[in-house]
């Protein structure tokens, strides 16, 4: 096990999201915070999703686990891209790391990512409404995991991708939608059935309503089964992405 | 005791593309060797082959006996890579390149004061702390060698380290590999520049078309067939107007008054030729013998392999 290698090839991702934090940490922030503003100003009094939650309220979680998620596939994503386009991935390439150890930097840097992220527009937005805390350990699982999920699609979805448009595809296409259309504005049960059963394939929903549950401890569905969707699904996107790793898909051709 | 580099039966198939079409042929330990060839010759694709970084279509490679796919981190930390192309990390300083690069080798501040020597000797203590984006052309392919270096690597392998590279820079390039050299590494060089590969290496293989063409120590190569020719240069006080059929038959080039002969060593005397020209009635103003250099050699390979 190179321990060595694998911290510093974690640290050197953090550094490099740390660098340009305005622009990987600031600017999303600052979305999340426009979209509290106006969605509540508009909404704010229309619609009670849960019981004596006002929407606002309502809306932080959704917002935190939308820019975590989004957040850390940007980073893993964009920082292989851009080591590949560039032709600099050989220095990592060159050395004595095993496909797991690069798997788990990329994808830990990234969470970092997400979850400083998160906490950010937790922080911005607790100025505007007071949020109540049910269970600490399943907000930070479900952060964590949720981060770790789209981390690890973010990795596959770097290596895969040969040029930049065809991951703003994947982030335009896959990733935006899923997680608009995954309960950050609304609880699936204001929806018609058709599109509540829909939402059930969407696994960004459970990382949503799991995450809001841990602050309300209200949610749609079982908390541990969302636990259970999201455990599964990283377990999945781990071995394929070191499946592609163990074959030098695209890196090693 | 292993060879520095084992190649055993490496082909390498891009589409229809055979960039490695059989290579197989071994680098001692301690040896300066030189990796000649074309462009496209598949020069690149070997290097990459060996550092891991593709993986031959059929055949094996071994760093110092460690195979490079089975046996990948002990082949890693004994090989050190220049690649070809001069690719950075536009995020870091130099010292911070250096610093993560030898991290991945499982390096920490322990091999600090060797990065730091590593600098002052490729000429980049000034620009420790500057961003590689405002690095020249010629500094970025320093911090290159210097990040090939970080682990102390026994074999070394630089590809095309002096292209693009101005003349002082390149000749403190060769006294910097020499000295690696002489250090006890073992040296794969490639370059475009014969002399360079001639004054450098020990042994030189040359490849063309994904294929070993010769592969000999350097005096064996100057020694074979084209080193027994050599060039004469005659210039005359006026053109020759009618040159005589002994002559014509060795003609390489004739330009203005200068005439370039190709001659073999063997079979003809310069003084006859000499004694040819005065015969047409001009005068003979400078004369100069060159030996055939490597350069001979390798365009003459080449040039067999095309027909
Ligand atoms: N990734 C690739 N995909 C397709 N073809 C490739 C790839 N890499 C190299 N080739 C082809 O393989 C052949 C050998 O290329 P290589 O880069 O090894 O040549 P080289 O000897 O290093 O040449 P040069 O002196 O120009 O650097 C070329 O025809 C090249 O076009
Ligand atoms: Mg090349």
């Amino acid at each position: 096990m190179n321990s060595r290698g694998f911290y510093t090839l974690f640290y050197k991702e953090v550094l490099r999201f740390g660098k340009v934090w305005l622009q990987t940490l600031g600017a999303p922030i600052i979305t999340s915070l426009l979209y509290l503003l106006v969605f509540s100003h508009v909404l704010e009094g229309r619609m009670e999703v849960f019981e004596g939650v006002s929407y606002s309220a309502f809306l932080i979680p959704g917002l935190m686990m939308m820019s975590l998620i989004q957040n850390a596939f940007a980073n893993s994503s964009s920082s292989i891209i851009q080591s590949k386009v560039t032709g600099n991935i050989v220095f990592l390439l060159l050395a004595p790391l095993s496909y797991l150890e690069m798997y788990l930097a990329f994808m830990l840097a990234a969470v970092v990512r997400g979850m400083v992220v998160g906490l950010g527009v937790l922080v911005v937005g607790i100025f505007f409404v007071d949020l109540p805390v049910h269970s600490v350990v399943a907000l930070v699982s479900f952060g964590l995991l949720s981060g770790a999920v789209l981390a690890t699609f973010g990795v596959i979805a770097g290596i895969w991708a040969e040029k930049f448009d065809q991951l703003a595809g994947a982030q335009n296409f896959i990733i935006m939608p899923l997680s608009f259309l995954s309960g950050v504005f609304y609880s699936i049960h204001s929806l018609p059935p058709f599109w509540q059963k829909l939402s059930h394939f969407n696994p960004f929903f459970y990382m949503i309503d799991g995450f809001r549950y841990g602050f309300f401890g209200v949610s749609d569905v079982d908390p541990r089964f969302s636990l259970a969707v999201l455990v599964a699904s990283l377990g999945i996107l781990a071995i394929l992405t070191l499946a592609m790793l163990s074959r030098g898909y695209r890196l090693r051709d | 005791m292993s060879a520095a580099i084992t190649i055993a039966g490496v082909h390498k198939r891009f589409g229809n593309l055979r960039a490695l079409d059989g290579v197989e042929f071994n680098v001692e330990r301690g040896e300066f060797f030189g990796l000649l060839g074309p462009n496209g010759a598949g020069k690149s694709t070997l290097i990459n082959v060996i550092a891991g970084l593709t993986r031959a279509s059929e055949g094996a490679v071994a760093v110092l006996g460690h195979d490079v796919v089975s046996d990948y981190r002990s082949s890693r930390m004994k090989l050190g890579v220049v690649p070809q192309e001069l690719v950075f990390d536009p995020f870091f300083t130099v010292r911070e390149v250096l610093r993560i690069q030898a991290g991945y080798f499982g390096l920490g501040a322990e091999c600090y004061p060797w990065l730091e020597e590593l600098m002052s000797e490729l000429q980049l203590a000034n620009k420790a702390d500057a961003n590689m984006r405002t690095l020249s052309g010629g500094m970025k392919r320093r911090v290159l060698i210097a990040q090939a270096l970080v682990h102390k690597p026994e074999v070394v392998v630089l590809d095309e380290p002096t292209a693009g590279v101005d003349v002082e820079l390149r000749q403190s390039l060769w006294v910097f590999i020499r000295k690696l050299h002489e250090q006890g590494h073992t040296i794969v060089l490639t370059t475009h520049y014969l002399e360079e590969a001639e004054s450098l290496c020990d042994r030189i293989a040359i490849l063309n078309h994904g294929k070993v063409i010769a592969l000999d120590t350097k005096q064996g190569m100057l020694a074979r067939g084209i080193g027994r020719r050599m060039r004469v240069c005659i210039t005359t006080a006026e053109p020759i107007s009618a040159l005589p059929p002994r002559l014509t038959e060795k003609l390489r080039r004739q330009q203005a008054n200068v005439i370039e002969l190709e001659l073999d060593r063997d079979s003809d005397s310069v003084i006859d030729l000499l004694d040819e020209v005065r015969s047409t009635g001009v005068a003979v103003t400078d004369l100069h013998t060159e030996e055939a250099d490597l350069e001979d050699v390798f365009v003459e390979l080449v040039r067999q392999g095309r027909k």
